[in-house]
């Protein structure tokens, strides 16, 4: 295996490009090193690219906050401004792992991983985030949402990378939250989960909302019948039991070890409600 | 030993909190655990595990690998030797497959290379060509004649005819009218149970550094729960005496009678002797989970009958263990356990053992009682809803007590279940409230003890210092414990004795750390390894004095004279008498062995609360209380201690930990991300009580405490679960999917 610390973002992605055998992106390396300690995978080359410029920044721009993609959870759950303006998504990453896997977790790694389950990734396609993109061709920006494609992958081509998320500025009276489930109460991966985006106007009613689920299909879902069950209303019983709806009708999961098809639907319908209140609440909505 | 004919006696070091002997090494890293050691010229084992559930190995090719520069020998199951006592040829067979895998994970072949990659490279280049068989892997299917037979002809003669061969052990116990009291009572509940198998858990993998020279005579460190056991089985596997190999236990990271088995030392061994050079082997923890021991997995049918008032008028078990790849007999202690609280008129308990294709069972701290115990204090539970009966009331009702016949034979002596019980019924978290969604649950347990075989020596150094030297792994604050108990006999300070655990070579055999039998039986040697030193003490004392021994006694740490008779001497204390020892016969040393008895059995109660979401089945543990007899607390942080780690262990295997097999027979939970034992963050603190209602057969009145407090906790949690949830939960463990699919219907 040969470790390269390329000079640019240019020659990191003409290496990648150019390498014929299995290569890996360094970033945190909180999946990758847990691959190889695993034994399934053995890549010919690791390319680290936390040192090059703006990858550990996260810099104001345009109202919102663009997120270098190899800031850890810990540095972003200590940045005031992002966790005021964006809680859900913090709160996202802030789940990964366990203390010691926060000092090195990112969410551009979470999203890139192509985990159905990535605990980053929901709140991330609520707020409509943007993965800033580099490659052989050059740089693109792409909705998160569009990034993973089926557990463990994503629309990326070879070459190509991500440097940074952009967070977009937020509305007035707007909110955010993610929830999970798992069975214990850290240290786990999602079996089901929900992010909720909420904008509301001076008297509480929703203008806007988009929900998204996790760990209930091949990829992180957007349910946007779930945000338009909501928009209109003050999340009174018949708007959210048709979001909950909504959502269980997007989801198909898998039964597995982790949990069945028939738990995954129905958990991820109520923490899709239970996002959505907490969302509610912290756009200033008054149950 | 009786316990010491003294009323009231008062301790001067025996149950107070002194600070633990291992502490700073453990938190500074200096404690030297399995993989913690190298040699010269070392090199890394590896080993190849079948892939296969079940599979006969036609054939193994291991040139490819033997050809690999730096690789230095090859084993396979040809290479050990086959002892001719099946106890010894199942660790044998274990260790390395013979004709068949018997199990995901089952090791077939071994290597030793001059680093881990290479040995990593040389393991892929054995070729090895598997039949692969039917597998059955649930207890159930296991135990039908159609099964497919994991092994052939292992079944005890009393097993009867007609059952599948996997069937290997049968076993009944009981006593009374059961049909006459059945037919007394006003309620019977019947209920069937199943509980998933579950891993020990300990941090530290299996690890071991060994080298056998072709001499015969060899050197093993290891992390282990019994290094004369290591030295027995390796022995019997490598075909070698005993007096030539030498085991060092190493300091260990958790055991829980998971480390009382051999897996990797024989196999190390065998490298060594082909390859010249010691080896080390570190077990992943993948190979951990994979191939060392859960407990057994189970299926249970309960009755039991009861009266309206609460009086259990006839109870029945029949209880399915499976014990893996191997015969198993946990079931047997699992029989006797199930209904050992209660004093019964008719009871009878029916244990049958089933081989799966899973590891082999290694015991897990009170094996088979948990299980058994969770489906029988779930019955009574339900009888107490159903009756409207307050359930501490009626296991006080049904208590044993001395003189009590006990459900599996023996009549029971001093025991302390009903002031455990009425402890749990006096604490304020017996009546405190519960919200919605929450529910209270309680259960007895049981656990046997054991004392068995034991040697100490105990040193009178010449600067007044003691030394005691045992045979047995510290996994629960022995080493302060014994140390306690030499410095209360000799009337010494803590500080001034060190317990150190000696290898195989530098004492008599002692029997394992299981049993929880090491604070009870090891400290019974010290005490009187202590007075024997004491008796020579003041035989040299009464030569100095030119009085009879008889006249000297000792008494806060000095000998004195007897009374006025044996003269004014001035007390001669430890130290003054070891300063001149070689003045008056040489050192001073006393020593005990003894095949320990009287172990005396524990009790414990259990109070959980639990909230319950209803929404999602997720189970929230709000407050939990351990009251157990501890016979003498020794030392109370550690009795503690493993009250809350008893209680925490079961918690996790009342809620989510699980062996769960494929239907490819593979194991799909191979690491701690799905194998879920509970985080920090799921457990409330774990309040204790301690009883002590001394032991008769130990001179301070200890008994073990290690085992117990993993036993009530099953049944704690399913029954505080069960009224939370308001519907009885039979199936362990509690995860969510199957708690919330249990409240849906």
């Amino acid at each position: 295996m040969r470790y390269v610390k390329p000079e640019s973002f240019e020659a990191a992605a003409t290496l990648l490009r150019d390498e014929t055998g299995i290569s890996r992106i360094l970033a945190g390396g909180t999946d990758v090193l847990v691959q190889l300690k695993a034994e399934m995978v053995e890549p010919d080359l690791m390319v680290d690219l936390k040192h090059l410029p703006g990858m550990r920044e996260i810099v104001a721009e345009d109202g919102g906050f663009r997120i270098g993609a190899a800031v850890s959870g810990a540095e972003l759950g200590e940045h005031d401004a992002v966790k005021a303006m964006w809680p859900g998504v913090v709160e996202g990453v802030e789940l990964i792992g366990s203390s010691q896997v926060q000092s090195r977790a990112t969410m551009a790694g979470n999203l890139c991983t192509g985990s159905p389950a990535g605990d980053a990734v929901p709140a991330m396609v609520t707020a409509e985030a943007v993965a800033r993109v580099h490659g052989p061709d050059g740089v693109r920006d792409v909705p998160v949402v569009d990034i993973p494609t089926g557990p463990g992958k994503n629309s990326l081509s070879k070459g190509e990378f991500i440097t940074s998320i952009y967070l977009p500025a937020r509305p007035a009276h707007a909110g955010d939250a993610y929830l999970r489930f798992i069975p214990r109460t850290e240290m786990d991966i999602a079996v089901s989960s929900a992010a909720v985006s909420l904008a509301l106007d001076e008297d509480g009613t929703v203008t806007s909302a988009r929900v998204a689920v996790g760990a209930v299909a091949p990829t992180v879902r957007l349910v946007k019948d779930a945000g338009a069950a909501l928009v209109g209303s003050k999340l009174d019983d018949a708007a959210i039991a048709a979001m909950v709806h909504a959502v269980e009708a997007a989801c198909s999961p898998i039964t597995d070890k982790r949990g069945t098809i028939e738990f995954r639907t129905k958990t991820a319908g109520v923490l899709a409600k239970r996002a959505a209140l907490i969302a509610y609440g912290r756009a200033g909505g008054q149950l | 030993m009786a316990f010491d004919d003294q009323v009231k006696r008062r301790f001067n070091v025996v149950g107070t909190r002194v600070t633990r002997p291992d502490g700073i090494d453990k938190v500074t890293g200096k404690a030297a655990y399995g993989a913690d050691i190298s040699a010269p010229g070392m090199l890394h084992g590896r080993i190849l595990r079948s892939p296969h559930a079940h599979a006969r190995i036609v054939s193994i090719d291991t040139s490819e690998a033997e050809a690999l520069a730096g690789v230095k020998a090859v084993v396979t199951g040809a290479d050990l030797a086959m002892p001719e006592d099946a106890d010894f040829a199942d660790v044998a067979i274990n260790c390395l497959a013979r004709d068949k895998a018997l199990y995901d994970g089952h090791a077939v072949a071994a290597v030793a290379a001059t680093s881990k990659a290479i040995a990593k490279q040389a393991i892929r280049l054995i070729k090895v060509e598997y039949e692969v068989l039917p597998h059955v892997t649930d207890v159930d299917a296991a135990m039908k004649p159609d099964a497919p037979v994991v092994q052939e002809g292992r079944a005890l003669e009393n097993v009867p005819a007609g059952k599948s061969q996997n069937v290997t052990t049968y076993c009944k116990f009981g006593h009374g009218d059961l049909d006459a009291g059945f037919a007394k009572a006003d309620k019977i509940i019947e209920r069937s149970f199943k509980t998933a198998a579950t891993h020990q858990g300990y941090i530290e993998p299996q690890a071991c550094m060994a080298s056998l020279g072709n001499d015969g005579r060899g050197e093993v460190w290891c992390c282990t729960q019994g290094q004369y056991m290591v030295r027995a089985n390796c022995a019997a596997v490598l075909g070698v005496e005993e007096s030539q190999l030498r085991i060092t236990a190493s300091e260990i990271g958790g055991g829980f009678g998971g480390k009382t088995s051999t897996f990797i030392e024989p196999v190390a061994l065998a490298l060594s002797r082909k390859s010249g050079k010691p080896v080390k082997i570190v077990m992943t923890r993948d190979e951990v989970l994979k191939a060392t021991g859960p407990t057994i997995s189970s299926s249970m049918d309960i009755k039991i009958g009861m009266t309206k008032d609460g009086r259990i008028t006839a109870a029945r078990g029949e209880l399915r263990y499976s014990g893996g790849a191997y015969p198993n007999f946990t079931v047997e202690m699992g029989a006797q356990a199930a209904f050992a609280a209660y004093d019964l008129e008719a009871v009878e308990t029916i244990g049958w053992n089933a081989m799966t294709n899973r590891p082999k069972e290694i015991p897990y701290r009170a094996p088979g009682a948990p299980t058994a115990i969770y489906a029988v204090e779930s019955v009574v539970d339900e009888l107490c809803q159903e009756l409207g009966l307050d359930p501490l009331d009626v296991r006080l009702m049904n208590a044993a007590r001395k003189g009590t016949l006990s459900s599996y034979g023996p009549t029971f002596n001093e025991i302390g279940l009903v002031a455990t019980l009425e402890a749990a019924k006096a604490h304020p978290h017996y009546t405190a409230p519960l919200g919605p969604n929450q529910g209270r649950g309680l259960s007895c347990g049981f656990w046997f003890n054991f004392g068995g075989n034991t040697c100490v020596s105990l040193n009178i150094n010449d600067d007044g210092t003691v030394g005691v030297v045992e045979g047995n792994p510290d996994i629960g604050g022995s080493r302060a414990s014994i140390s306690m108990m030499a410095a209360e006999e000799l009337g010494v300070p803590y500080d001034k004795v060190r317990t150190v655990i000696a290898d195989t070579s530098s004492l008599g055999f002692n029997d394992i750390t299981d049993g929880s039998r090491v604070t009870f039986a090891v400290g019974l040697a010290t005490i009187e390894a202590a007075r024997a030193a004491i008796k020579e003490m003041c035989r040299r004392v009464a030569k100095i004095w030119d009085i009879d021994e008889d006249a000297v006694i000792w008494e806060d740490g000095a000998a004195k004279p007897a009374g006025p008779n044996a003269g004014t001497h001035p007390p001669m204390t430890l130290a003054e008498i070891a300063a001149i020892a070689g003045n008056t016969g040489g050192p001073i040393a006393g020593h005990h062995e003894v095949n320990a008895d009287g172990a005396g059995v524990s009790f414990g109660v259990h109070l959980c609360d639990t909230e319950v979401d209803p929404e999602t089945g997720a189970v929230k543990i709000l407050r939990y209380t351990v009251f157990q007899d501890a016979g003498k607390a020794v030392h109370p942080d550690y009795v503690e201690g493993q009250m809350q780690g008893g209680a925490v262990q079961g918690i996790g295997w009342a809620l989510n930990e699980e062996y769960i097999y494929g239907e490819d027979g593979r194991l799909q939970n191979p690491a701690f991300l799905d194998y879920r034992i509970p985080v920090a963050s799921d457990l409330p603190p774990i309040e204790t009580v301690i009883l002590e209602i001394p032991n008769p057969g130990h001179p301070y009145g200890v008994r073990g405490v290690g085992e117990t407090p993993i036993v009530p906790p099953l049944a704690a949690i399913a029954n505080a679960v069960s009224r939370a949830a308001n519907v009885r939960l039979t199936e362990l463990p509690m995860s969510p999917p199957r708690v919330l699919k249990a409240i849906t219907g």
